[in-house]
């Protein structure tokens, strides 16, 4: 069963800004992540997985259930941490985070239990005690992670969970939130307009831009080998393409760069590339099989659709 | 104290005892709300207005003890609690449905609420329920202080307890009445405003504001509309009901015989203003 599955999903705000348009799209349980630049629909997404806004269209399931009829089935479920700062500041951490626990259903007992050692697992441990108006933007994140985390959901929504955070910072929220969604066993949807960010930690990718599916895979089926030979020398490169060429090779020249097409048999490509350069006399500097790059998602588009870092 | 980022591998664990329901959230919700009311749970600078109210209204209320037992006619009953402190928990309430409401607009913190199994409707009547809970504190609680030092100085034994105990009642109930009509015009009002200062600024308006104006119409017309003119402003508008129903002789203006319209008012008041703060809540942007 899939976390969240949308079909020809729609939602237009009052104003007549379209934020989301036929968005369909099925999230797997793992780590899922949700690029897309800022205002493509990403926070829209999640307030309609939360059943906190009503599709103008479409439908959208989530662990199985409707989030508009059972709102308060689905959201007892699923923990949300949103993007922006959310936290009373005259509260102490600890009481904070039981009485979030608590709002979720768990009774008092277990909620004092598990928000002690749910903040511990984020990385708050004497701080805990202390006012939240008094934390660095770091704490402050991790206590809203904390928050999220405190009832066990099944689904986890991250709404940017590095927002504000320094380089280190922003490493160990990511590799929190890797080991909440490998070791704790809690799904996760974590949003980003940082791709090169997020691609780390995920086990899957889904782009949306302009409120419409751009794509969606597994991180393994995007980054897997393709047939392409990529063979770099120092000079010559046009010389070397003609000659694999009337050698009977798919070769597309890039400047020095040329990629060529491998067959279902592979091996004669390979010996008729290191004869050609020999013969040639050329300088050979790279052959190696080309990978996908998770960027590459995102390369042939019209307009550049994410950031990348 | 920990180095920040490390994160110690002691394991996780699932949850797998009882989910209670919205109704349990909802009371979560009530008795967190029903503290912060009174700053429990908050920084010291929270307490200091609510308690020091409570206190200053026990305080006044044993000295009343004092007075009605020199006299030979309590000059105060309890139901002239309810009555006389109308003005100290119109201040309660300004001071108090910001800090219910207004801080967690102000902060997000209700994204955060409306994200768990609580409804909108839910969340907006459980917060009238609180700040009317902790209203009727206010006056509940010197109403007992009062009760206690009567009872102990009746001179007519256990039938003097017992006349006390009917006027206790009498006055809870009364203090039911200012209570609820306080919460339910205070918190949609405090609900309008993210800036605590805003949100205070519009209720003391509302209530103190609107007071003149009935106090003139009273001056000016002795007949109907003089009679009518409580109806405008909360504290008159209250004053009317203790006279009417629990023969309050502290009056702030005649009602004649029109005190079944001041009752009338006042239910549609209540029932009006909770449902604002409802309406209010099912719009709010998430």
């Amino acid at each position: 069963m899939p976390l969240i599955e949308t079909t020809a999903l729609e939602m237009r705000y009052d104003g007549g800004v379209t934020a989301l348009a036929d968005l369909t799209l099925a999230i797997e349980a793992g780590v899922v992540g949700l690029v897309g630049v800022n205002g493509a629909g990403k926070t829209t997404l999640i307030k309609l997985a939360l059943g906190l806004l009503t599709p103008t269209g479409g439908g959208i399931r989530v662990l199985g259930l409707d989030p508009v009829a059972d709102g308060d089935r689905v959201r007892a479920k699923v923990g949300y941490m949103p993007e922006h700062d959310c936290l009373p500041p005259d509260m102490i951490a600890a009481e904070f985070v039981t009485h979030m626990a608590r709002m979720s259903g768990l009774p008092a007992a277990a909620a004092r239990e598990r928000a002690s050692e749910t903040l511990r697992h984020v990385g708050l441990y004497e701080e805990r005690y202390r006012r939240i108006g008094g934390y660095s933007t770091g704490m402050k994140q991790r206590v809203k992670l904390a928050q999220a985390l405190v009832h066990d959901p099944e689904l986890l929504l991250l709404d940017e969970p590095t927002n504000g955070l320094d380089p280190a910072g922003r490493r160990a929220m990511l590799d929190l939130v890797h080991r909440i969604g490998t070791e704790f066993g809690v799904s996760v949807v974590i949003c980003s307009h940082l791709l090169g960010e997020i691609e780390r930690i995920c086990t899957s990718l889904v782009a949306i831009d302009a409120g419409r599916l751009l794509r969606s895979a597994s991180l393994s089926a995007m980054t897997e080998h393709n047939d392409l030979l990529v063979v770099e020398v120092d000079a010559g490169a046009d010389r070397l393409a003609d000659a694999l060429t009337a050698a009977g090779l798919d070769v597309r020249r890039d400047n020095r760069v040329l990629t060529v097409r491998l067959g279902d048999d592979d091996g004669p490509a390979y010996d008729l590339i290191r004869d050609a350069v020999a013969d040639l006399d050329l300088a050979l500097h790279r052959l190696e099989r080309q990978r996908h790059q998770v960027a590459d998602l995102f390369r042939d588009l019209p307009t550049p659709a994410v950031t990348r870092v | 104290m920990s180095e920040p980022g490390v994160i110690h591998d002691i394991g996780y664990q699932r949850y797998a005892g009882p989910r209670l329901g919205p109704g349990y959230s909802a009371r979560s919700l009530y008795v967190h709300s029903l503290r912060g009311a009174y700053g429990l749970g908050r920084s010291p600078w929270a307490k200091v207005l609510p308690i020091g109210l409570l206190g200053l209204a026990s305080i006044a209320a044993l000295i009343l003890v004092i007075v009605n037992s020199q006299l030979p006619a309590p000059v105060i009953d309890y139901v002239g609690i309810a009555s006389t402190f109308t003005f100290a928990a119109t201040v309660f309430v300004a001071v108090v449905a910001p800090e219910l409401v207004s801080v967690d607009l102000r902060t997000k913190l209700l994204q955060l609420y409306l994200s768990r199994p609580l409804s909108r409707s839910a969340y907006a009547l459980t917060k009238v329920a609180a700040l009317a809970t902790a209203t009727f504190l206010l006056f509940a609680i010197p109403m007992l202080v009062m009760f206690i030092g009567m009872a102990f100085g009746t001179d007519t034994g256990i039938g003097g307890v017992f006349d006390e105990l009917g006027g206790l009642l009498l006055g809870l109930l009364a203090a039911v009445v200012h209570a609820a009509l306080l919460a339910a015009l205070g918190l949609p009002i405090a609900s309008l405003s993210g800036r605590r200062v805003f949100a205070t600024g519009m209720i003391i308006g509302v209530f103190l504001l609107t007071a003149p104006i009935s106090a003139i119409l009273r001056e000016l017309d002795p007949g109907a509309l003089g009679a009518l003119a409580g109806l405008l402003d909360p504290t008159s508008l209250l004053n009317g009901v203790d006279t009417w129903l629990f023969g309050s002789d502290i009056a702030l203006g005649a009602i004649d015989g029109y005190g079944p319209v001041y009752g009338a008012v006042t239910l549609a008041l209540i029932a009006l203003g909770t449902a604002c703060a409802v309406w209010r809540y099912r719009g709010i942007d998430s």
